[in-house]
């Protein structure tokens, strides 16, 4: 609302003094015969005062005399035509007005609003800063944390701040980084080596590595309770193919910490999932042929989901390990170059999907 | 908020200046004094809503406001103070921004000038120089927007141009805008001669100073310029024939030209038509340059971001702007009533001579520079006019104009005598030849035009103030009678005499290039290289860290027959928002030489490329260019240009005016 009244005032103030001197004039009519004599009277001065410096000779100023009367003489006694009768000159001043009363804020307004934004405050670096990190914008405090560590790259504290916020962007490579400097530089504690574990997890696409596992056990050294790695333990056991043990560990985790614990949530679909992967044992039992084209369906539909839309690295991971596993080598060359597309402005992502491609020698043999 | 201010300030400045534009006009044509009494509050309200503007972007820049597209596209928070601000105009939009504050600045100078300028005059002019602000207003605004806003604002800039964080860039530009768009007024002032019908020697009188001023700072502008790009560059050249240079050397050849013409019709009443059709010509030049500059014709530092929208946009603005003054050139000039003949053998005769030469420079280096951008437009051949061009045309018209400038300034008005002329020079000739002979003596082999040149040179100095001299000494007796003759000699005698010694001082300086040598050769430390009178020995080579920038610094020791001059470093510089390389020459200057010296790429085995120039009294050529501008300044502050000031002889009470 301020911007508006200001904007206001400007446009009484930039009009007002284009129609001051419409309501203040009084003569009417140009005297240019006037300024050109008084010019040349002028130069006749200037005449007489070059000849008193000595600058000319008395000839050449007497020379110089005739010719600036010559000129004079010209110039003098026929001024301009008659100044406009008092009704059209109102007439005059009256369009003028109305002149620069619309086209002054009219065009302003029109010019402005297609291209303004009165609505964006300004925003300088230094408020910015200054202001309370709680709503600082979000951008620009990762950009200050990570310039305070290019040059202070030891501060163990700055590193435990932006590792979680590489971790939410989906950053895990540089997460992993960034927990293993936090572990580095002295404040080794569980969750660090957790996050570590887990950004490794993620990193390698949700597969429980080695190095991830050593990094969960690091941390269930420090605190046997840590409910990250007890949870991406678990998960581990799962990949190994051992069911049981990660329903068993998993229903521990959830039975030690409280109900609303914000991981318990993660926990209890991650049990309904192994729930259906329980059917997936059932589907082990059946006879090899008919196990084999219910796994397909399972596939396909999975295909199926992803091809319509939407899915994040970690399901297109599962879709071609498991095509690349039923040794359908195309269709899994077609998933990885759609998910290529897909995830197109993933950097992290197009690297995993690289690693994956050589894991399972999917490239193209040339013939 | 203080962004959207300014803002919307250039918007209502768009407003005033289409009122700036018509109503002085329309009171012009009904000889009505009321009307065109709102030129001069309009053009002083237009330049202060642009001055807000201005000082708004200025503002954003300096508190790094990343929620500026422009601030985010050319600043960075970690830039020096000095830059931030320079970065306001180093770049396509902001530059704009400047163009057009300039422009309204000179508007609001001739709008307060009331004591030079008749009031009929003063309303069609700034009517002229409204119209151009309007389109350069609209320009800015429409296709070149400042202040767009960008949200989220970004968390740092991408920093300015490497190449332009440079003391220079506080420098170049301002001065060549106020010479380019001060020569708008003098457009203004012909299309109010010509609107009128009137052209006279008050008119001569009027524009005189700005054209003066527009020309002392389009000349300090353009060689500023030149010795920018001879430093930053890192090739040791100081003029290459680049479109962009052309483009203000064409009105610069325009606007000494038309500050000669000038000088006849306020003397003697003549060359009127000439005159108006120069001033017209000088700014469409300018326009010309800023179209092949920003419109993407060409790239360059100069150019910036392209766009084809922009360049059509200029075209218009010059079809309009050159067409339409042409046009009405064509329409009312052979109403101006001619003024008198006179003998070819005069100051006068002399100075059409230097006119029609100047002019024909002037477009030799127009069909240089725009031949080969029509054909590659029109065929789509690239190809190459440079300096064996220039060198084969602009030369030979500009050396024969500067052989006879003396003989034209000490010829008299009217009736001249050229035998009495000839010799009046003839001892600075003298000398001049006695110079050229004495330098192929002392120099042994080398290139025969480089004597010659610096021969000319000498002479044109000693003539510029031999002739002072004669007119200090003729008819006066003892010293204090000299000295008041000195002090009485007009000062635009004085600034003629200076501006000439200056293109003489210049000569001598491009004449001696030719003795420039240049080595190259890739040094590990320890190793020397010597190139003409210098010798360099790479003593080591250092990192160094700057607030935006990373160098890696080379330490030479500079050598001089055997004589150790002092240490000189030269430097690779990564910016490193922009990751973008640039080359820091080392100069040492020497009296008025200077040893030069710029690194390439560093080899694998910690060597590194070296070139060393020696460049022999190359500072003459800027040191003649600000003499130039000197003399030009001397010539602006002639007292009695105020003397000859038109004293109104204010009908119906106005205020009467201070008298002299």
């Amino acid at each position: 609302m301020l911007i508006w009244i200001i904007f206001a005032v400007m446009t009484g103030a930039a009009v007002f003094a284009l129609l001051w001197p419409l309501g203040h004039g009084r003569e009417a009519a140009f005297a240019d015969a006037a300024d050109a004599a008084s010019l040349y009277r002028a130069q006749l001065g200037e005449i007489d005062r070059d000849l008193a410096r000595k600058l000319i000779a008395p000839a050449e100023a007497e020379a110089a005399r005739a010719e600036a009367a010559r000129r004079l003489l010209r110039a003098s006694g026929k001024d301009a035509g008659p100044a406009g009768e008092t009704e059209s000159s109102l007439r005059r001043r009256r369009a003028s007005s109305a002149l620069a009363l619309s086209c002054v804020p009219l065009l302003a307004l029109l010019v402005y609003g297609a291209y303004g934004s009165p609505g964006s405050p300004d925003q300088p670096l230094a408020a910015r800063l200054q202001a309370d990190p709680a709503r600082q914008d979000f951008a620009l405090a990762l950009a200050r944390i990570e310039t305070h560590l290019a040059t202070n790259p030891s501060d163990a504290k700055g590193w435990s701040v932006i590792a979680p916020v590489y971790m939410r962007q989906g950053r895990f490579d540089d997460a992993a980084n960034a927990f293993a400097a936090v572990i580095r530089h002295g404040a080794a504690s569980a969750e660090a080596h957790a996050g570590l574990g887990e950004a490794r997890t993620l990193a390698a696409g949700g597969v429980v590595t080695a190095e991830a596992r050593q990094s969960m056990t690091e941390a269930l050294r420090l605190d046997p309770k840590n409910a990250r790695a007890r949870f991406f333990l678990a998960i581990g056991k799962e990949q190994d193919g051992d069911m049981d043990g990660a329903v068993t560990d998993l229903r521990a985790l959830l039975g030690d910490g409280a109900a609303d614990a914000p991981w318990a949530q993660a926990v209890r679909q991650r049990l309904e999932r192994l729930g259906a992967e329980s059917a997936g044992s059932a589907i082990a039992a059946l006879p090899a042929a008919d196990r084999q084209a219910a796994i397909r369906a399972m596939v396909d539909g999975l295909a199926e989901r992803l091809k319509a839309g939407g899915g994040n690295l970690a399901e297109w991971t599962r879709l071609i390990r498991s095509q690349a596993v039923l040794d359908d080598k195309a269709a899994a060359r077609g998933a990885l170059t759609t998910a290529r597309e897909r995830l197109a402005q993933d950097a992290p992502a197009l690297a995993q999907l690289d690693a994956l491609e050589s894991e399972l020698s999917l490239k193209e043999t040339a013939p | 908020m203080i962004v959207e201010i300014g803002h919307f300030a250039l918007a209502l400045a768009l407003g005033v200046a289409v009122v700036q534009a018509l109503v002085p006009l329309w009171g012009v044509a009904r000889h009505d004094k009321v009307l065109a009494g709102v030129g001069p509050a309009a053009a002083v309200t237009c330049f202060l809503l642009v001055a807000l503007s201005f000082a708004a972007l200025v503002f954003s820049y300096v508190r790094s406001d990343f929620s500026v597209e422009n601030v985010v596209a050319n600043s960075h928070s970690t830039q020096p103070l000095i830059y931030k601000f320079t970065s306001v105009w180093g770049n396509h939009e902001g530059s704009m921004l400047l163009w057009v504050l300039i422009l309204t600045l000179f508007g609001a100078l001739v709008a307060l000038s009331r004591r030079s300028l008749p009031v009929r005059l003063r309303a069609g002019t700034l009517a002229a120089q409204g119209l151009v602000t309007v389109a350069f207003l609209a320009f800015t605004l429409l296709t070149s927007n400042p202040f767009r806003r960008m949200v989220p604002a970004p968390a740092d800039g991408q920093d300015l141009n490497p190449i332009l964080q440079d003391l220079g860039l506080a420098i170049h530009p301002p001065l060549l805008y106020v010479g380019y768009v001060g020569f708008s007024i003098t457009y203004a002032f012909a299309v109010a001669a010509l609107i009128d019908g009137r052209i006279d020697a008050v008119w001569a009188r009027a524009v005189r100073p700005w054209t003066l001023l527009a020309w002392v700072f389009l000349t300090l502008g353009i060689a500023m310029g030149s010795y920018w790009a001879y430093y930053e560059l890192g090739w040791g050249g100081w003029w290459f024939w680049d479109p962009v240079e052309n483009a203000s050397l064409m009105p610069w050849l325009a606007g000494t030209a038309l500050i000669h013409s000038t000088v006849v019709m306020e003397k003697r009443d003549a060359l009127k038509v000439w005159t108006i059709l120069l001033a017209i010509l000088t700014f469409s030049l300018s326009l010309l340059g800023t179209f092949i500059v920003r419109s993407g014709v060409l790239t360059s530092v100069h150019s910036f971001a392209t766009d084809p929208q922009r360049g059509l946009f200029i075209l218009g603005i010059l079809i309009i702007f050159v067409g339409g003054s042409l046009a009405l050139f064509a329409w009312r000039a052979p109403l101006l009533r001619q003024g008198g003949l006179f003998a070819p053998v005069s100051r006068e005769g002399a100075l059409v001579v230097n006119n029609v030469f100047i002019a024909t420079a002037c477009a030799t280096v127009f069909v240089g520079t725009l031949y080969p951008l029509l054909l590659e437009m029109v065929t789509g051949d690239k190809i190459s006019v440079g300096p064996p061009f220039f060198n084969a045309t602009f030369v030979p018209l500009f050396v024969p104009l500067l052989l006879i400038l003396p003989l034209g300034q000490s010829l008299a008005w009217k009736r001249g005598d050229l035998l009495g002329a000839a010799q009046r020079n003839a001892a600075a000739f003298g000398i001049g030849i006695v110079v050229a002979l004495g330098t192929i003596a002392l120099t042994r082999g080398g290139p025969v035009v480089a004597p010659l040149g610096i021969g000319l040179g000498v002479f044109l100095v000693a003539a510029a103030f031999f002739d002072l001299g004669e007119r200090i000494f003729r008819r006066a007796s003892g010293w204090p009678a000299m000295f008041s003759r000195a002090k009485g000699l007009p000062r635009s005698a004085w600034g003629a005499a200076f501006a000439h010694a200056g293109v003489g001082l210049s000569v001598i300086g491009i004449a001696a290039q030719a003795w420039s040598t240049e080595a190259i050769g890739v040094l590990k430390p320890g190793e020397r290289i010597t190139s003409g009178r210098y010798t360099v020995v790479l003593e080591s080579m250092l990192p160094r860290s700057g607030p935006n920038f990373r160098a890696e610094v080379a330490r030479f020791q500079l050598f001089a027959d055997n004589r150790e001059l002092g240490v000189m470093e030269a430097a690779k510089r990564v910016y490193t928002a922009r990751a973008m390389p640039t080359t820091e020459a080392g100069i040492r200057s020497h009296g008025l030489s200077q040893a030069y010296v710029s690194l390439g790429e560093p080899e694998g085995n910690g060597s590194i490329a070296v070139r060393l120039y020696d460049k022999p009294l190359i500072l003459l050529i800027w040191i003649g260019s600000i003499v130039m501008s000197f003399g030009g300044a001397l010539a602006l502050t002639d007292r009695r240009f105020r003397l000859a000031a038109p004293k109104r002889a204010a009908p119906a009470g106005a205020a009467a005016l201070p008298a002299e």
